[in-house]
């Protein structure tokens, strides 16, 4: 079984609704509709000469950019008969970010998807227990989101002595007789430095 | 395994009747690591379990999007700790699918070295403390200080023991001394080695009674329901399933060597011991070819330890200083002005405890767009509640090692 043969099962049965073929370093991808995700999936684990049933991944990633599709909930199938590999992807809206759950299908879809819900908030319909499973409960917001940036590395306004920040060998930061830290002129931080002016 | 108590009539709300709840872990001794299980028992039998992860959750998906890739390497040390060269090797393989890096055949059969000592080290730490917590605390000594030889091997190459951040982007940071040969020497050596040891660790276990009626029909899974819980390693062949990735999709040029894939049936505790002994067997075969394959090499073939890629590959050191070029190279790797292209790239390998897959999205800026590694562990440690539903609680501890749970691993 060929790319080709996966392709071309696929049109016959779903026809234009699936778009964007690809095959970036020899794996098949291309996106379908929201709606239609576990009826592909379940098309793809069914049928006679496809036969993927072995879910090997599954996660999201955020485009900001792309508005109105920001998410993208990415599936890597695997038939282990055939030895062939495909992905395809569905991207939903960050605002109503609904998609179907594939636990019915695949039991290891659940704990993939309580990590794809924990770290993008997509929110999987029909999920038995979707509850985040790496970051604590009171956490309130979807830390992978492209939104949350990391903390800036130059900051200098943090006494991190253990790691090289501040206290006796830290870079232009000393520390005053009260404890207190005080910043070289040059370095405090713009906004403190508006502030004085 | 549990007898049936079925019969023994109670009377309703007599204590015997109701049901305890108790926690294990998250830092419990018995548990090898930082994981928590609520079980609701009746006396002894487990009747549900509810599993927590997330205790060592570190974020590598999120700093690695800040990261260059040659950066990342370390992140990876620190998923599964018992082997990690395999999964550095695994992030090399992913970035040399993305730049398009072919290596030398020589890199690949080194690589294959290092890999298949980090599977013998990692499957001879599971074996052994499958035996500890069944109360046979020699098998573990006996194959202890083998993992010893295999961290002064890697030690020798890298520098590091434990997270060993082992080669880069193209080959390995320099060539294999002779101290590594003769320690290789050494681990291999029928007399004295490590095949004597494991020799005399199969003669402690595989026919013990004790052993046998302990592990047998404890903790199984059916081939079919390790496929649907999205199995792979050996846990996913002790089920039965000839499933392994250095077969199926070879890396590493895994396809010049002869070796079998041991496969079980019930996919109990015994049998994933007795897969991941045979395991270190191929393991030893596949080291031996290997060894071979690189003393093969002659002359300036010899001193071959990286691909000619000045580009990615991180110059030595010693370079850096006193050749113009080399530091050149080493200044555009470093301040990320490397050229990436950007496209989608799904690269595994056999981990020592299933398919460790990287998914890297890269737009062509100096850092993945997004970096998603497949842990086996953390997708298989979802069947645990139902492999230990109806068991004693010491069945419950003992299908957790031969599991293979790594912390690191499962939490990223």
């Amino acid at each position: 079984m060929t790319n080709e043969t996966v392709q071309q099962k696929l049109t016959e049965k779903f026809g234009e609704q699936l778009t964007g073929w690809e095959e970036p370093y020899g794996m098949l991808t291309f996106t379908a509709p929201k709606e239609l995700n576990l009826k592909v999936l379940q098309f793809l684990f069914d049928d006679e000469t496809l036969q993927f049933q072995f879910l090997t991944d599954l996660q999201a990633v955020h485009y900001p950019d792309n508005k109105g599709a920001e998410l993208a909930v990415v599936y890597h199938l695997h038939n282990l008969v055939d030895n062939v590999r495909i992905r395809f992807k569905v991207f939903t809206d960050v605002k109503s970010p609904d998609v179907f759950s594939a636990t019915a299908l695949y039991q290891s879809a659940n704990f993939m998807e309580r990590e794809t819900y924990d770290f993008y908030g997509v929110n999987f319909i029909g999920h038995p227990n979707l509850i985040r499973v790496l970051n604590v409960d009171e956490m309130d917001y979807f830390p992978m989101r492209k939104e949350f940036p990391l903390e800036d590395q130059t900051r200098i306004d943090k006494d991190d002595e253990m790691f090289g920040r501040g206290g006796e060998f830290g870079f232009g930061i000393e520390k005053s007789a009260t404890g207190g830290i005080s910043l070289a002129e040059d370095q405090k931080p713009a906004s403190d430095r508006e502030q004085e002016l | 395994m549990s007898e049936n108590t079925d019969h023994i009539l109670l009377p309703e709300g007599s204590l015997e009747k109701q049901t305890t709840t108790l926690n294990l872990g998250p830092t419990h001794p018995a548990t090898h690591g930082v994981f928590q299980n609520i079980l609701e028992m009746d006396g002894e039998r487990i009747l549900k379990a509810t599993s927590t992860v997330g205790y060592i959750h570190r974020a590598f998906e999120k700093i690695a999007e800040r990261r260059p890739l040659y950066q990342i390497t370390p992140l990876t040390d620190r998923l599964n700790y018992c082997s990690s060269p395999i999964n550095n090797m695994g992030w090399h393989l992913t970035c040399e699918k993305l730049l398009g890096v072919k290596t030398p055949k020589r890199v690949d059969y080194m690589r294959i070295i290092i890999m298949e000592l980090a599977r013998i080290s990692d499957h001879l730490i599971c074996n052994s403390i499958v035996g500890v917590d069944s109360g046979a605390f020699s098998g573990f000594l006996y194959l202890m200080q083998f993992r010893e030889l295999i961290y002064e091997i890697y030690e020798e190459i890298c520098g590091s023991r434990l997270t060993t951040n082992i080669g880069r982007i193209g080959g390995f940071e320099r060539n294999f001394t002779p101290a590594v040969w003769q320690k290789l020497d050494k681990f291999l050596d029928d007399k004295k080695g490590y095949p004597a040891a494991l020799r005399e660790f199969e003669n402690l276990f595989t026919r013990n009674r004790i052993f046998m009626e302990r592990t047998i029909g404890c903790g199984p899974i059916s081939a079919e329901r390790a496929l649907n819980y999205g199995f792979t390693g050996p846990n996913l062949r002790a089920a039965g399933v000839d499933y392994d990735v250095r077969v199926h999709t070879p890396y590493s040029s895994y396809e010049d060597f002869e070796f079998t894939i041991p496969v079980g049936s019930t996919g109990d505790c015994y049998d994933r011991f007795l897969v991941r002994n045979q395991e270190m067997w191929e393991s030893l075969g596949i080291l031996r070819q290997a060894y071979a394959k690189v003393k093969e090499f002659k002359g300036a073939e010899a001193e071959i330890y990286h691909a000619d890629v000045p580009a990615y590959y991180l110059p030595e050191k010693k370079d850096v200083y006193t050749k113009m070029e080399a530091l050149i190279y080493h200044f555009k790797i470093v301040m990320g002005e490397a050229e990436m292209p950007a496209g989608e790239v799904y690269s595994s390998v056999e981990g020592a405890n299933g398919e460790l897959g990287f998914y890297l999205i890269s737009d062509g800026g100096r850092t993945p767009y997004r970096l998603h590694f497949r842990r086996p562990c953390f997708i298989y440690y979802q069947a645990y509640p139902e492999l230990i539903k109806n068991g004693m609680l010491s069945d419950a501890i003992i299908t957790m090692s031969s599991l293979n749970l790594i912390e690191g691993e499962l939490d990223a």
